[in-house]
């Protein structure tokens, strides 16, 4: 759901800008306050993985792909403010290198993937931990929040795309949330199989509030 | 985490993009079949405003797109490693400082 160049007007993109940069340092603050040795290392393998994993599209149906966001896997490691620094980055990069996502509609890509996404997506990691406490609980908060991070954030892509007058919210916010509630699937999927390697290898990888 | 666990993560994700990356699905990701479905794709037919090097995860000048695919994707893997872990270095020296 990268937006390209000239899917939205600078009504648009302007303030998504604003709020992307204020967002990001903001994150950047509370990453320098947080950051411990262990995860200097592990910001680059995250922002590596992401990438990757984000180049291996898969058919969700008939002539649509979707691809792997990433946003809650690098919050339940990193924390909600590293996990959003991690995704800007790759971002970033996926703009500048490679023609992803248009340079004016940059702001709006970290809006929708690095802030709804993996800020988001880790707010509902969050409240379902609360529930379910033991690494069982980690698996199966972390692929809940995952699905919902992605139809969360195709839906924010959606009001951006109606705002900007490109395409009406009754007709982009049905079409993208459906497509994404299958394409979440696979995010589900991906993030629980990550989850449970690092819990079997390196459970103390796993991000703890408040350490 | 020590330099094996580090090597190790890294060595899949360049797997990833180098080896599985050209065989990922051609069709377009929801928001681009969306765009066609319902006519806005053209909105994005506008000259880019950053040129950038490698477009579309495609190596310039290489004959066989699966390679270009390959070569994009383990250069794009190695160097947002190399941006995140030196972003984090970087916060980490001012915040001891």
């Amino acid at each position: 759901m990268h937006i390209p160049d000239g899917f939205l007007t600078a009504n648009t993109w302007v303030p998504a800008w604003l709020i992307s940069a204020g967002g990001m340092s903001y994150c950047l603050k509370k990453t320098a306050r947080l950051l411990k040795d262990k995860i200097v290392p592990l910001m680059g393998i995250m922002a590596a993985f992401v990438f990757a994993a984000q180049m291996l599209n898969f058919p969700v149906m008939g002539g649509t792909s979707g691809h792997f966001l990433g946003g809650v896997l690098a919050a339940v490691l990193l924390g909600p403010y590293a996990g959003a620094v991690v995704i800007a980055v790759v971002l970033t990069a996926q703009c500048f290198i490679f023609q992803d996502g248009g340079v004016t509609t940059l702001g709006a890509n970290i809006f929708n993937m690095a802030f709804v996404g993996a800020v988001g997506g880790y707010f509902i990691y969050s409240l379902i931990r609360n529930i379910t406490k033991d690494n069982q609980g980690i698996i199966v908060a972390s692929g809940i929040a995952a699905w919902f991070s992605v139809v969360v954030a195709s839906s924010a892509c959606a009001v951006e795309l109606a705002i900007s007058g490109t395409s009406p919210l009754g007709v982009a916010l049905p079409a993208m949330a459906g497509v994404h509630a299958l394409i979440g699937i696979g995010e589900a999927i991906i993030t629980c199989l990550v989850i449970g390697f690092v819990l079997k290898v390196r459970p103390d990888l796993i991000y703890k509030k408040g350490e | 985490m020590d330099k094996k666990e580090i090597l190790f993560g890294l060595m899949v994700s360049v797997f990833l993009a180098m080896v599985l990356s050209p065989f990922a699905s051609p069709w377009p990701d929801g928001l681009e079949k969306i765009a066609e479905d319902k006519g806005f794709m053209e909105k994005g037919d506008i000259k880019p405003v950053f040129s950038s090097p490698i477009p579309d995860y495609s190596w310039p000048h290489f004959k066989s797109e699966k390679l270009a695919t390959s070569c994009a994707g383990a250069a794009g893997t190695l160097l947002v490693f190399g941006i995140g872990c030196g972003l984090a270095a970087l916060i980490r020296r001012r915040q001891i400082q």
